[in-house]
């Protein structure tokens, strides 16, 4: 076992994978383990704003101050941007594994729509939190 | 796979991939719900201040749907982490565990803490 564990070659490094120009389907995979790390880094901020944005109306109004810093914003934006592109990449994952949907092809097309989406919502989204509308 | 026993016997890694696998992306399907019904709520209702905030996980249904949906997070979140550290921390069985235990420690608190919030609404 040792022996064939050695020819394995393994899982691609970060730091050989920054040596290639990755397809686009390769840069959405790799983001969505970004961002779900990024997601599990900050889940105790998470449950921090569950916690007081619902527990009293004192304690909503400490939520809403806190969240009216440009820092705490920037942080909510990066939460926004890491659920919107782990929720559309899993999507594409639960459609590719419903429908085949694995040629080269569509693995390229999904991925340019799965970015659009998210990027686009985030746009949308980052504007009505720094209060463009 | 010989000598996979005994002390040798690999005693961390994927062992039950199917289950796995299959519960991320069950666990995926009723969060993701989870967030439309939400999002309904939110959107649709009039302005959003904290009474119907509150209002919102107040209802016993929403209580029930978001406790299935916090252990959802919990088990996605432990299967993420331990595939990120199946792929990248290969040179030390030791650290591998040590990561995994600190995850699991991690999630649960976390979980243990936003069922707090939710039951005591």
């Amino acid at each position: 076992m040792a022996d064939t564990l050695k020819q394995r070659p393994g899982p691609m490094r970060l730091i050989d994978a920054s040596k290639y120009p990755l397809p686009v389907a390769a840069k959405l995979s790799i983001l969505h383990r970004v961002s779900g790390v990024v997601m599990f880094v900050l889940l105790p901020f998470v449950i921090w704003m569950f916690d007081t944005s619902l527990s009293s109306e004192v304690s909503f109004e400490a939520f809403t101050s806190v969240l009216s810093s440009p820092l705490a914003k920037l942080v909510v934006l990066g939460l926004i941007w890491s659920y919107l592109h782990h929720f559309c990449a899993g999507v594409r994952h639960l459609w590719m594994d419903a429908t085949h949907s694995v040629t080269k092809e569509q693995g390229r097309s999904s991925a340019v729509v799965s970015f659009a989406v998210s990027l686009l919502l985030t746009v949308a989204l980052a504007a009505k939190l720094f209060g463009l509308f | 796979m010989s000598n996979n026993y005994g002390s040798k016997r690999i005693v961390v890694g994927a062992r039950y991939g199917l289950r796995d696998w299959l519960a991320q992306r069950v666990t995926a399907v009723l969060m993701a719900l989870f967030t439309v019904v939400l999002l309904l709520q939110v959107l649709f209702g009039g302005p959003l201040g904290y009474d119907r905030w509150a209002a919102i996980f107040s209802a016993q249904w929403m209580k029930f749907l978001t406790f299935t949906v916090i252990l959802s997070l919990a088990w996605h979140a432990w299967i993420g982490m331990r595939d990120i550290f199946m792929d990248y921390v290969t040179k030390s069985v030791g650290m591998r565990l040590t990561l995994q235990v600190a995850t699991i420690v991690w999630l649960v608190g976390c979980a243990g803490w936003a069922v707090q919030v939710l039951w005591r609404l």
